[in-house]
């Protein structure tokens, strides 16, 4: 038992450490090629994603809850700092943490009577509270700036160290979805990890062992939410740009695709559905131009049919077919890669 | 021109009793497949979509009489909704919930693109079926078409009450609403049942595209809003109850026009969302929802 | 059983990997001879703004095979890059950096979209580029309103809505009506129109006695037709774009209320949403640009010969009538391939010659840049027409 805990916890590593090093190392091959030179440009946005995501995936992977409404967080955390920089003139640090705590706050509200209750309330609520928020960032010109968006809002920096080009800004994004994801990749591991797991196994099983259910399906929501917003504080000081269409229905959709496609049930499936989803978004369906929506329907029923667990399934399923190869007696792999 | 306040107040209700309708559509619709499947059909608002444009391409096109379309029509868009189903729902090797609702969602977007590139962006019109006159009501206005919009709703629930009550199929698909397994033992073949839900499902959805596009005119990408605005009018009335979706509909659209008119109109989408969140927080299963059934049921 | 859906999902695999392969294979490369100046492009061709862009692009389109077929711009053949900002910001800011940094474009023109403008005019700025925007919010050029400075680098071509709503004020005050209602889109285009529209009514002794909005895809606006007619206005200014823009005239028509004077803003300006309306746009008034109604132009009118050559070509070549949003683009793109005849492919000197352009003639009328004038145009770049038996009329 150990034993089996010890190798999965060295492949983790494994796994960590050369994502690390090719993270790290990106920006320099793409900069030897003028075509990939503004791919860095590109991964910013990926990493930003990848911190909604993985927070998704803990919310829909393990806690089998579906949010229609983490778009509205990000767009929460985006134009708290956003507004509270360009008009009160607050330091873009603060007014992160200050998008944090409203929107664990709105998703404590959300999210303690949706989530009590059995089934897929958290839908509706989080329907309901995406077209809201939209509504009132569109509404309100004087604080928000209406449809036309807030413009230059102020860049960010680490310790006095101004982070006003592409690529210190891309290994600032990154180091954070790193240190995110060794945070998440631990909790996972910990006991509140195996409570959440039986959860999405069997609510009934599990409050039956005594689990508080509705306590950790809470808190899983609010944390997702969190890093949405600080994903979205992240967005707003990098882009100095804001407007209400970059966090509406359909772009919380979208994060739903990224996981979808990348897999809900891993954390690396968020990351590897937000690269895979924002290059084909901002890079490669150019050709497609309006039909975007088509190939973006196609992907999602194609994986829903015939790789539910989306791309992050694929090692463990070729290691299943190599193992059904040369083993007879196969065991059935849980659904959850670390 | 001057109207009373009494004359105001009818006009919000006629708007809102007009649009309600459509809405209450894309609701029995949500509740048809949702009956039968314990699943939410994200599509569902495509369905009047195409079932405007499709209408639009026979009668104007096609030139093709009105009595002739809608049928053709109903029929092409239930062929849709029966595809939707052998294609994207029943290939899924282990439903849920989850990839139910997901599947259906990239279903929508791929009809939603379809849709764009046949028919383009802009917004196409529809001949009214008894011409545009305003008829004069207690110092308000009806338009004909709005009228034949009620009585397409009254129409449907006639017909899918007798339908649900006197009919061997209603009567399999109700059973199978209640308990699938029960139902297969008895012989009902539950997979063609939800294949007959969602053909029921798409006609009506087709039916509430054909009488609104005369008023507000069609085009490519309305399902998606029309799809929330239903869903909310299902939640409200209590997923599942047929009565609850017919009153969730009309009462989002009353909401929706009274709110635009009395109080804000730029806040009108959320004033019907506050209200169905503060219903769901006193009464979680909606104005008609069974607690006991919703026990029972995963959604 | 187990082969098969092993053999379904290596299937599966291989169609992912290769529709990413192909995907990444087919993106536009962008390949370029030595000598030729290259404009760079970004438009919201598809996406919300698809009726601004989409005319841009073709217009642009247009233009550069016609300069090419005569030779280019002092031998030196034109290269276009055009992309897609799709009507979002991060995309409208990753292709105005890529045009230059990676195509290293002469000058810029675009964005569609007002708040992209705004977005992505620091980059234009940092990187001293001259960017032609195509939207018309004055905040596009003016840095500082007090004190009138302009940005730099930054230039439009579209006239502001201020302009549209002045034409409109001056119109209703000639013909003696002041008390009236504004109806407007939650859109960027509706929200800019109706802050023009409050800003502006006080100069003009407007009363503006009810201020109703509605969504883009919104089906109805009685309701808030009956509460203006609660109000019993003298008139009615509606500022939206797309299909609701077509409903509401019905609406007002349905009401009863054509004894209110009704004005559209210059998004109507389409004899396609004529026809969509039914017959109910009889009446209803507009502000134009040249552009639109190049036939209605009286002989001597100084747009009259660009107007009327733009219409055909654009009708020729696309089988589809002009869109006066197209003629923001080709007064960009004109100005543009104007400076680089003078200066060449010098970015300052191209600035330069911009600001100090005078008397250029263009779709949307004529242009007097200045430093402290990056717009060049008035109010008179307006006129006021009004729905006549079907087709456009000059109004009175």
């Amino acid at each position: 038992m150990t034993g089996q805990k010890q190798s999965k916890t060295d492949k983790t590593g494994i796994q960590l450490v050369g994502f690390s090093l090719a993270i790290l190392l990106f920006p320099f091959f793409a900069r030897q090629v003028s075509f990939f030179e503004h791919y860095v440009d590109v991964m910013v946005f990926v990493g930003i994603n990848s911190l909604i995501t993985m927070g998704l995936c803990l919310l829909m992977g393990y806690a089998g809850q579906i949010s229609l409404g983490h778009a509205s967080f990000f767009g929460l955390g985006a134009y708290i700092s956003g507004v509270a920089t360009t008009r009160y003139g607050m330091d873009p640090w603060v007014c992160v943490f200050l998008g944090v705590f409203v929107s664990a706050g709105v998703a404590l509200v959300i999210g303690g009577p949706s989530l009590k209750l059995r089934g897929h309330y958290l839908a509706m609520a989080t329907l309901a509270f995406c077209i809201i928020v939209t509504t009132v960032f569109n509404e309100n010109v004087a604080i928000t700036g209406g449809p036309d968006g807030l413009a230059f809002i102020p860049g960010i920096s680490l310790f006095g160290y101004s982070l006003d080009s592409v690529t210190k800004y891309y290994y600032f994004v990154w180091g954070v979805v790193l240190a995110v994801l060794m945070v998440c990749l631990n909790v996972i591991r910990s006991r509140v990890g195996h409570a959440l797991r039986s959860i999405h196994d069997s609510e009934s099983a599990a409050s039956s062992v005594g689990v508080n259910v509705a306590k950790y399906k809470v808190h899983v929501f609010v944390w997702s939410a969190v890093m949405a917003s600080f994903a979205g504080s992240l967005y707003a000081h990098y882009l100095n740009f804001i407007n209400p269409s970059s966090f509406n229905l359909f772009v919380s959709i979208k994060l739903l695709i990224m996981i979808v496609l990348g897999g809900m049930y891993s954390l690396w499936g968020g990351i590897v559905g937000a690269m895979l989803v924002t290059f084909l978004g901002y890079e490669w369906l150019h050709y497609f131009e309006d039909a975007e929506v088509v190939v973006y329907g196609l992907i999602v029923l194609v994986i829903i049919i015939f790789m539910p667990g989306g791309l992050a399934s694929l090692p463990e399923k070729a290691n299943r077919l190599w193992a059904e190869r040369t083993d007879s007696s196969h065991q059935s792999v849980k659904p959850f890669v670390q | 021109m001057e109207i009373t306040l009494f004359g105001q107040i009818i006009q919000y209700a006629v708007t809102g009793i007009t649009i309600g309708s459509i809405y209450a559509m894309v609701a029995i619709g949500f509740n048809t497949i949702y009956n039968v499947t314990e699943a939410i059909n994200f599509a569902q608002g495509e369905f009047v979509m195409l079932g405007g444009l499709l209408m639009v391409f026979f009668r104007v096109g096609l030139q093709i009489p009105t009595v002739l379309s809608i049928p053709l029509t109903v029929l092409v868009v239930t062929v849709v909704g029966m595809l939707l189903n052998q294609l994207a729902i029943k290939p899924i090797r282990q439903p849920s919930v989850l990839s139910i609702v997901i599947a259906t969602i990239g279903a929508s977007f791929f009809i939603r693109g379809i849709a764009m590139m046949i028919w383009g962006k802009t917004p196409f019109d529809l001949p009214p079926f008894s011409g545009r006159n305003p008829i004069p009501f207690l110092g308000a206005v009806i338009q004909p078409q709005g009228l034949w919009v009620m009585g397409c709703l009254v129409v449907v629930v006639i017909v899918l009450t007798i339908f649900f009550d006197r009919t061997i199929m209603g009567k399999a698909l109700r059973a199978c609403a209640v308990n699938p397994n029960a139902s297969s033992l008895v012989g009902i073949n539950v997979r063609f049942m939800v294949l007959i839900s969602f053909a029921l499902s798409a006609a009506i959805g087709a039916l509430g595209g054909i009488v609104i596009t005369p008023i507000s005119l069609m085009e490519y990408d309305r399902g998606a809003m029309l799809a929330v605005k239903g869903f909310s009018a299902c939640v409200l009335g209590g997923i599942g109850n047929f009565p609850g979706a017919v009153t969730g509909g009309l009462l989002i659209g009353l909401i929706e026009s009274f709110g635009a008119g009395l109080i804000s109109s730029g806040y009108k989408d959320v004033f019907a969302l506050l209200v169905l969140l503060a219903v769901l927080f006193v009464r979680p299963n909606g104005l008609f929802g069974n607690i006991e059934i919703s026990k029972i049921k995963k959604f | 059983m187990k082969a098969k859906s092993s053999m379904d999902k290596g299937i599966a695999c291989l169609l992912a990997v290769g529709m990413v392969l192909t995907l990444m294979w087919v993106s536009p490369q962008v390949v370029s001879a030595a000598d030729s100046y290259k404009i760079g492009a970004v438009f919201s061709v598809t996406g919300r703004a698809s009726f601004l862009g989409d005319p841009e692009k073709k217009t642009v389109v247009m233009l550069q095979e016609k300069v090419n077929e005569q030779g280019g711009i002092n031998g030196h053949p034109v290269e276009v890059v055009i992309y897609d900002d799709e009507g979002d910001s991060t995309k409208c800011a990753l292709a105005v950096r890529k045009l230059i940094t990676r195509d290293k474009v002469c000058a810029i023109i675009g964005p569609s979209l007002s708040g992209l403008s705004l977005a992505v005019l620091p980059e234009a700025q940092k990187h001293k580029v001259p960017m032609v925007s195509c939207a018309a919010s004055y905040k596009i050029v003016t840095k500082d309103p007090e004190t009138g400075e302009q940005w730099k680098w930054v230039f439009k071509t579209p006239q502001s809505d201020s302009m549209a709503v002045e034409s409109i004020y001056t119109h209703m005050k000639r013909h003696g009506l002041s008390k009236i209602a504004i109806m407007s889109v939650t859109s960027g285009f509706g929200a800019s129109g109706r802050s023009e529209l409050l800003r502006l009514a006080p100069e003009y002794g407007m009363d503006i006695v009810a201020d109703e909005k509605y969504g883009p895809k919104d089906t109805d606006m009685t309701a808030q037709l009956t509460k203006i007619k609660g109000k019993s206005p003298e008139a009615i200014v509606n500022w939206s774009i797309g299909p609701t823009q077509v409903v509401v005239v019905r609406n007002w028509k349905e009401l009863g209320m054509t004894g209110v004077t009704f004005y559209q803003s210059h998004g109507f300006g389409s004899r396609k949403n004529i026809e969509l309306a039914a017959g109910a746009a009889e009446g209803v008034y507009c502000p134009l640009g040249a552009c639109n109604i190049p036939d209605v132009l009286p002989a001597d009118h100084p747009q009259k010969e660009v107007t009327t050559a733009y219409k055909k070509a654009y009708m020729a070549k696309y089988g589809e009538p002009v869109s006066s949003f197209g003629g923001h683009a080709w007064d960009a793109f004109s100005l543009v391939v104007n400076a680089l005849e003078k200066v060449g492919c010098d970015k300052e000197k191209i600035r330069d010659h911009l600001e100090g352009t005078t008397g250029f003639v263009g779709q949307h009328g004529v242009f007097n840049f200045s430093p402290k004038d990056h717009n060049g145009l008035d109010k008179d770049a307006f006129q006021m027409v009004v729905v006549k038996d079907g087709d456009w009329a000059l109004a009175d």
